[in-house]
C-alpha cells in the first residue's frame, strides 16, 4: 500500500470553512484501490468543487478527484441517451453533444460541474417546472461501493440504492459511469422572452400563469428594492431555438458551440470587491438594462444558461472571507413565508449579488432530493456581512415552519436539526446508506456537520 | 464542524472556570453549537457555568483536568472526542499569576507556576494539536499575555512562562499550516478577572467580555494573533524596542 499525499486545504465554491484532506487524483481504473487507502476519516469523491459549502470536503480523510474525458462518452442517437464517466464535466459533455444536436437534460447555472456532482446533488435547472431534476433523467448508474465492488443501479434494479445515490451527496459511493437521457436540439441557440415585474405579487402571478408555456423559466429579483418595489424582478423564459427561428449569422453555423472564458480573477484578491455599493450598482444597472418586454431574442447557450462562466474564478472577488449561498424551498401555498423571507432580506440590507427565484415542478422518489413543488429562492451574500448568521438562523425557522428546506449543495451554515425537519425521509436514506456502507467508508465534512452520517 | 461563519458545533474549554475562557465560550454560542465541555481541576466547581451555558440544543459537561497531570492529557482529549465528536474550537485559558515577591523566596512555587502555565500548556496543546491534525480542521485559542511580550521585573516568573507559551503557540500554528487546523494567540493586557482580583489595574485595563469579543472576531477573520485591547499591539511594538536601562526604570507595575 502506498502512502497518502500530505494534507491539502480544501473549500467549496464559497471559500469558507476550509479543512485539510489528502487529495488524490484518480481514474475509474484505479479508484477502488485508492479508496482502500482511506484512513479512519474515510474517503470522498470530489467533482469540480462547485458546491458552495463543505459537501466535497473530508477533513483528515481522503478526497479523490475523479478524472473523466467526454471523448469516451457513448451517444445513442436513436435512444437519446449518453453513457458517460462520473468525472466528466457538463462543459466537456456539451462540446460533444451540442454539435451533434443534443443537450444535457438539466444544466445548472454553471457548466463546470461533473456528472457525478450533478447526480449527487440531484441538480435542477431552469426547466424544473416541466422536466424535473437531473435524477429524473438518469437511466443507469455504475456505483463503486464501500467494499470495492461495483453495483449496477437503475430505477428498476436496486432502486432503493439508485434513489439514495441521487441527491446522496457522494455518501453512498462513487458514480463511475451513468447513462442519462439527452434532449434533441435543432440549433445551439436559445430563443428568449424577457419581461419586467414591478413587485413580488406581479412576478409570482406571472410565473404561476405563464411558466408552463415555456421550457425554461427563471426570475432575477432586485433585493435592493424595498417598500412598494419589493420583489421587482426580471423574468426570463425561453427554449432552444428551432432551425427556422434562426436569423443572421447563426444561419451559417446552426449548431456551432465554442464557449469561452473572457477573463479570470487572479488567485489573490486581498479584500472583497463585492460589497453593498458594488452590488447595488450592479443590480440597478442590470434592472435598467432589461427591457420592459422583449420577445424572441436569440442568445447563445453560454449567454442564456451560463453567463457567470464568462468570468473565471469569480468567487475570488469576495476576498478571503468568502461568501455564502442561501438556497431554500418554500412549498406552494406558503407564499406568505416566501414574502417574509424576501422582506427580511431586503430590509436587512444584506446585499446579494444575484438573487434568483424559480418555480419547481414535481419531485422525484429520491429521499434527499431538494426540489419539490414550490418556490426556490437563491442568494449570494458576502460571509463578512454583519449579523448575517443570526438572520439566516432566523429565516431558517420561517422556511422550516412553512414546510420548506435547504439545498445541501449550497449550504454552509445550517444545522442537523434543520436538515432533519426539512428532509423527513432522512432516516430512510440513512438506513439504505448504512446497509450499503456499514463501516462508514464514505464521509464528508457536510455529512458530519449536518448529521447525515454518524 | 464549524459553519461558514466560523460558528463551532463543539467547544472545549481547558480551564473550565476561567473568567476570560468562559467569556470567549459564551460569545461562541450560537444556534450551531451543540456541545460544550468545561475541563477543570474541580468539575463540581463548574456546576453554575454548566447550568448557565446549557440550553435546549446545547449539552454542557464538566470533566476533570489538571494542567500538571501531563500523563492524563492525551486520554482526556480522546475521551472528550469520544463524547462530542470533532473538536471545532479548543480554548486554552488555564493559568496562575501569583506574586513575584513570593516566587523570589520559593523556587518550588515558581517552578510550579511555570509547570502549569508553560509545561502544562505544551503537554495538553500537543494532545489537542494531534487531534486537530487528525480531523483536518479546528481552532486552538491560546491565552497568552502581553506579560510575555517583554518580560518585566515585577512579574518575570509569570511573564517568562507566557513568553514560552507564546513561542510554543506560534511554532505550533506554523506547524499546522495547511492541515486545515489553526492556532489563534490572544494577548490580553490587564483584565479584571478572578486572577487579578484586588490588584491595581494597569493602563488599558479591559474586561473578560472585551477579550472574548476580540478573540471571536479574530477567529472569524482567520487571524493568527489578536491583542486586547487592540492598541496594546502598538504599545508593545514600542516597549519591545525601549533600551534596557530605560525599560528597567519605567513604572510598569
Ligand atoms: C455558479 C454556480 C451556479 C450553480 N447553479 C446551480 C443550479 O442552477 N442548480 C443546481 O442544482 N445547482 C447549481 N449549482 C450547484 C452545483 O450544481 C452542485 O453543487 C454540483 O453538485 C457541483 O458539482 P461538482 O462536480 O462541482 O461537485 P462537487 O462540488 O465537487 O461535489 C458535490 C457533491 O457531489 C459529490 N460527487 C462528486 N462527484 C461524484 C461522483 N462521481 N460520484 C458520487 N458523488 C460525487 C461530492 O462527494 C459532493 O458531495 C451551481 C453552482 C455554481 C458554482
Ligand atoms: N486576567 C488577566 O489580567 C490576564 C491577562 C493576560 C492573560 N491572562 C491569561 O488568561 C487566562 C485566563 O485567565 P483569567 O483572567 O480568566 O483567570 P482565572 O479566572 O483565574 O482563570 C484561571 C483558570 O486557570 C485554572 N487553573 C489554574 N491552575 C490550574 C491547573 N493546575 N490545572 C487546570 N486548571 C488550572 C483555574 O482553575 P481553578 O478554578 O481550578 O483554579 C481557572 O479556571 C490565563 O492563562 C491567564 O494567564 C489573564
Amino acid at each position: 500500500m502506498s502512502k497518502l499525499p500530505p494534507l491539502t486545504r480544501l473549500t467549496g465554491w464559497g471559500r469558507t470553512a476550509a479543512s485539510g484532506a489528502s487529495l488524490l487524483p484518480v481514474s475509474t481504473a484505479n479508484i477502488a484501490r485508492s479508496a482502500d487507502m482511506a484512513p479512519q476519516r474515510g474517503a470522498l469523491v470530489r467533482g469540480l468543487g462547485r458546491s458552495y459549502g463543505d459537501a466535497a470536503q473530508n477533513g483528515g480523510g481522503l478526497v479523490m478527484r475523479l478524472a473523466g474525458s467526454a471523448g469516451e462518452a457513448m451517444l445513442d442517437e436513436a435512444k437519446h441517451e449518453v453513457t458517460v464517466g462520473g468525472g466528466v464535466s457538463i462543459d466537456d459533455l456539451l462540446r460533444v453533444l451540442v454539435p451533434r444536436g443534443f443537450f444535457v437534460p438539466v444544466t445548472p447555472g454553471t457548466r463546470f460541474v461533473t456528472i457525478g456532482g450533478a447526480i449527487a446533488s440531484d441538480i435542477h435547472g431552469k426547466n424544473h417546472h416541466g422536466e424535473g431534476s437531473f435524477g429524473h433523467h438518469v437511466r443507469r448508474i455504475s456505483l463503486l461501493l464501500a467494499d470495492g465492488s461495483t453495483a449496477e443501479l437503475s430505477p428498476t434494479q436496486r432502486s432503493d440504492l439508485f434513489w439514495a445515490t441521487i441527491g446522496g451527496m457522494g455518501l453512498t459511493g462513487v458514480v463511475l459511469e451513468a447513462t442519462i437521457h439527452v434532449w434533441p436540439i435543432e440549433t445551439s441557440r436559445c430563443i428568449v422572452d424577457t419581461t419586467r415585474a414591478h413587485d413580488l405579487d406581479h412576478i409570482l402571478t406571472m410565473m404561476e400563469e405563464g411558466d408552463h408555456r415555456y421550457r425554461y423559466a427563471v426570475a432575477w429579483i432586485d433585493l435592493m428594492a424595498k417598500g412598494r418595489h419589493l420583489g421587482r424582478s426580471i423574468l426570463s423564459r425561453g427554449d432552444h431555438a428551432t432551425a427556422d427561428q434562426l436569423t443572421g449569422p447563426a444561419l451559417d453555423a446552426p449548431r456551432a458551440y465554442s464557449p469561452r472564458i473572457l477573463v479570470s480573477v487572479p488567485p489573490i484578491v486581498p479584500i472583497s470587491v463585492v460589497n453593498r455599493l458594488s452590488i447595488k450598482v450592479f443590480n440597478e444597472l442590470w434592472f435598467r438594462k432589461a427591457p420592459l418586454y422583449r420577445t424572441a431574442e436569440l442568445q447563445t447557450i453560454p449567454q442564456y444558461f451560463h453567463p457567470l462562466d464568462m468570468v473565471g474564478s469569480w468567487n475570488r472577488l469576495y476576498g478571503p472571507a468568502g461568501f455564502v449561498q442561501y438556497q431554500i424551498l418554500v412549498p406552494f401555498g406558503e407564499e406568505d413565508a416566501l414574502r417574509r423571507v424576501i422582506e427580511r432580506l431586503a430590509s436587512s440590507g444584506a446585499a446579494s449579488f444575484v438573487t434568483v427565484l424559480k418555480r419547481f415542478g414535481a419531485a422525484n422518489p429520491a429521499p434527499l432530493s431538494f426540489p419539490a413543488p414550490g418556490w426556490t429562492l437563491t442568494l449570494d451574500i458576502p460571509a463578512s456581512t454583519g449579523g448575517l448568521s443570526t438572520m439566516l438562523h432566523q429565516l431558517d425557522h420561517v422556511v422550516l415552519d412553512a414546510g420548506g428546506r435547504h439545498y445541501m449543495a449550497k449550504d454552509s451554515h445550517t444545522t442537523p436539526q434543520a436538515i432533519k425537519r426539512g428532509y423527513p425521509r432522512l432516516a430512510e436514506w440513512q438506513a439504505i446508506r448504512n446497509q450499503a456502507d456499514p463501516n462508514g467508508r464514505w464521509q464528508s465534512d457536510l455529512g458530519r456537520r449536518l448529521g447525515l452520517i454518524t | 464542524m464549524q459553519n461558514a461563519f466560523g460558528e463551532p458545533q463543539t467547544i472545549l474549554l481547558l480551564g473550565g472556570t476561567s473568567d476570560i475562557g468562559l467569556a470567549i465560550v459564551g460569545q461562541l454560542v450560537s444556534p450551531t453549537c451543540r456541545s460544550i465541555v468545561l475541563a477543570c481541576r474541580n468539575p463540581d466547581a463548574a456546576k453554575a457555568h454548566v447550568d448557565t451555558l446549557g440550553s435546549d440544543g446545547i449539552t454542557v459537561t464538566a470533566v476533570a483536568f489538571d494542567a500538571e497531570a501531563y500523563g492524563t492529557h492525551a486520554e482526556l482529549i480522546a475521551d472528550v472526542v469520544a463524547k462530542v465528536g470533532d473538536l471545532d474550537v479548543v480554548v486554552m485559558a488555564f493559568g496562575v499569576l501569583g506574586e513575584q515577591s513570593d516566587y523570589d523566596n520559593d523556587p518550588v512555587a515558581a517552578a510550579k507556576a511555570v509547570s502549569i502555565n508553560y509545561t502544562g500548556s505544551v503537554s495538553v496543546g500537543i494532545a489537542v494539536a494531534a487531534q486537530l491534525r487528525q480531523q483536518g480542521h479546528g481552532r486552538l485559542v491560546v491565552l497568552s499575555s502581553v506579560a510575555g511580550e517583554r518580560v518585566r521585573k515585577t512579574n518575570f516568573v509569570y511573564g517568562s512562562s507566557k513568553a514560552g507559551l507564546d513561542g510554543f503557540a506560534q511554532g505550533l500554528g506554523d506547524a499546522l499550516e495547511g492541515t486545515g487546523a489553526k492556532v489563534l494567540i490572544v494577548r490580553p493586557g490587564f483584565v479584571h478577572s478572578a486572577m487579578t482580583h484586588g490588584m491595581k489595574a494597569a493602563p488599558f485595563a479591559t474586561t473578560p467580555d472585551k477579550v472574548g469579543e476580540a478573540a471571536v472576531a479574530g477567529l472569524r477573520r482567520g487571524r493568527r494573533t489578536v491583542w486586547a485591547p487592540g492598541i496594546l499591539r502598538y504599545v508593545f511594538i514600542l516597549l519591545r524596542h525601549v533600551p534596557g536601562p530605560i525599560f528597567r526604570r519605567l513604572p510598569l507595575g
